[in-house]
């Protein structure tokens, strides 16, 4: 398979490691990547601020090169390329004249039948998560990793439209097929601030702050991004941020595709992760320790398990991990009818929880707006019940806190 | 019958003007019932000295000198948040977009670190087909009058390999610049 590919001007300065290791990435894949022949700058942010016809003209000129190269597919990894690119596309679409004008600003012939996308389009509808999990030689296990899609890869909407805008979820697909936890957070589509930290740090630090200490507070370790600007605000700008707060943050930033060429076998140094400014290489070393302290959880669940299993009529064998088929789908069905059991009367099942009535008021108002909790407060109250409790207690701290913030 | 206010209607310019920011910004002003929606979700709403509502208000009730000489238009960081929460697609990015073009070319920037910020991008696009980044960083400076800014950052950046300490020219360097000089002639839009 091969498509055109657009470095960007940070591949080859700040973004150094977002080329590495996107050329890494499609080498594991067999994906043959053409870049452009002698391309230009999008123009960015800079471009659509002082001249809209200037924003479209310049990267109409290398969708005219792309052309010219026989190329459908474009790739821009940056953001804002694909952003920039993915403008002129949809707005000449239908608009016979906007297009000839752009002939004219570019002398070049442009017929607008190209299509950009972004590194996420590409690795879930092209590559396939299927395809990105058969690659996995080293499992990212232990990470717990927020994913971070910013601005550029989600709006506008119109331009887009391969994720959900509010609540995408492409990146933690990937992260997961790699064996890393993908951490539920509210800031996965909040801004940067672009480069508010370079013209108004007085306000780009605020910013900057605040994505971090909401990856930190949703349990994230790290934060996993699509966007060489979002790497160079968080990561480079990350230790005077830290400083003008006055709070310690050491939060390592990744690019998703360094993710992707670590789990498939690659070493950090061929990918420039060392090239990073917070440190990037001592998480990385903490995982298989992390891993094993996982797998040894997992360990101690699995006895009770295998016990129930073991009392269940039909399930003969003493092992636990060939349990029939039968009884896992008895489990299924229990829990689908605990989860109507909780939709239907949530404060029941709150009160078979907890016993102290306020917390289990809480409980119930949880379960009943929210449907992640609520199936897995089913799933262990069929399991386990006793975690179930601990599980149901932990959710209720947790919002208790919640609303002693807002 | 001292106190009776007198409507002035508005200048023709500046209604002239409104309707051209619409037009470029692709959407209508008068769709927007202020609820909010945009500023309540806008990153640096709490930066701006009009939130992006406040804002459309200002169009909307023909104050649009006032809009223009806003910080906010400048604040704005261009996450397009509003124009995808907007329950009555008003296109509050764009708007923003198409004032920013607007105040440029009236001469009225009021925060000219973001100007100066865009001059230096465009600058190296401009002459060598793609942007420069150190260069971006020193012309800000200079034009700024804060030398030695972000400087902690210079040496670091250089030890990892990620400055290019001389701009890349591209072949067609020429013909970028070129765009540059057909787009001025033909007016921007």
């Amino acid at each position: 398979m091969e498509i055109g590919y657009y470095p960007g001007c940070s591949g080859g300065g700040s973004g150094v490691e977002y080329k590495l290791s996107t050329l890494k990435t499609a080498e594991m894949f067999g994906i043959k990547l053409r870049e452009l022949e002698d391309w230009n700058c999008c123009g960015a942010t800079s471009a659509h601020n002082t001249n809209k016809l200037l924003s479209l003209a310049l990267p109409a000129r290398n969708l005219a090169i792309m052309e010219k190269m026989n190329l459908d597919t474009l790739l821009a990894p940056c953001a804002a390329c694909y952003n920039r690119h993915r403008a002129v596309e949809v707005e000449t679409k239908n608009d016979e004249a906007l297009r000839e004008k752009i002939q004219q600003a570019i002398d070049m012939e442009f017929s607008a039948r190209t299509t950009t996308i972004s590194i996420l389009e590409w690795l879930v509808r092209d590559v396939g998560i299927e395809a990105i999990q058969n690659k996995v030689e080293k499992p990212l296990k232990g990470m717990k990793a927020a994913c971070y899609y910013g601005c550029l890869l989600v709006r506008p909407t119109a331009h887009t439209g391969f994720d959900d805008p509010e609540q995408p979820n492409t990146m933690d697909q990937v992260m997961t097929a790699l064996g890393a936890q993908a951490v539920d957070w509210p800031y996965k589509t909040e801004c940067c601030g672009a480069a508010l930290a370079t013209s108004r740090p007085d306000i780009g630090s605020k910013i900057i702050y605040e994505v971090i200490r909401n990856a930190k507070d949703a349990g994230a370790e790290c934060i996993v991004t699509a966007c060489p600007l979002c790497m160079l605000n968080l990561d480079m700008r990350q230790a005077k941020v830290a400083k003008t707060m006055g709070v310690k943050l050491d939060m390592p930033i990744y690019y998703i595709t360094e993710m992707v060429a670590l789990a498939g076998g690659y070493t950090p140094n061929e990918i420039g992760v060392p090239r990073h400014f917070v440190e990037a290489m001592g998480y990385l070393n903490s995982l298989p320790e992390k891993a094993a302290a996982l797998a040894a959880e997992e360990e101690a669940q699995k006895p009770k398990k295998a016990a129930k299993a073991a009392v269940s009529p039909g399930a003969g064998q003493a092992d636990g991990a060939a349990e029939p088929a039968v009884d896992a789908e008895a489990v299924q069905k229990k829990i689908e009818a605990m989860l109507k059991g909780i939709q239907k009367s949530p404060d029941k099942i709150a009160a078979r929880l907890i016993e102290d009535p306020e917390r289990a008021k809480v409980l119930a108002e949880l379960m009943a707006h929210d449907e992640k909790k609520s199936l897995k407060i089913a799933e262990l109250m069929v399991t386990d019940k006793d975690k179930a409790t601990k599980v149901a207690d932990a959710f209720v701290t947790g919002e208790l806190k919640k609303r002693d913030k807002a | 019958m001292k106190e009776a206010v007198t409507l002035i209607p508005m200048p023709g310019s500046a209604q002239a003007m409104i309707e051209q920011i619409e037009h470029e910004a692709h959407t209508n002003i008068k769709s927007c019932y202020q609820c909010g929606k945009c500023s309540a979700g806008c990153p640096v709403a709490f930066a701006m000295d009009y939130p992006p509502r406040q804002i459309i208000r200002l169009l909307q009730l023909d104050l649009v000198e006032e809009a223009l000489k806003a910080d906010s238009i400048w604040v704005c960081a261009s996450c397009e948040t509003c124009s995808a929460r907007c329950p009555r697609n008003v296109d509050i990015a764009s708007l923003m977009d198409a004032m920013r073009r607007k105040a440029l070319a009236e001469g009225k920037v009021t925060d000219k670190k973001v100007a100066a910020f865009n001059e230096g991008f465009l600058g190296g696009v401009k002459n060598f087909g793609r942007s420069f980044e150190a260069g971006i960083l020193l012309y800000h400076n200079l034009k700024t009058g804060q030398l030695f800014k972000d400087m902690e950052l210079g040496l670091p950046m250089m030890q990892r390999g990620k400055v290019e300490v001389l701009p890349h020219k591209i072949k067609g360097s020429a013909q970028v610049k070129a765009i540059f000089d057909r787009v001025d002639k033909m007016g921007g839009e």
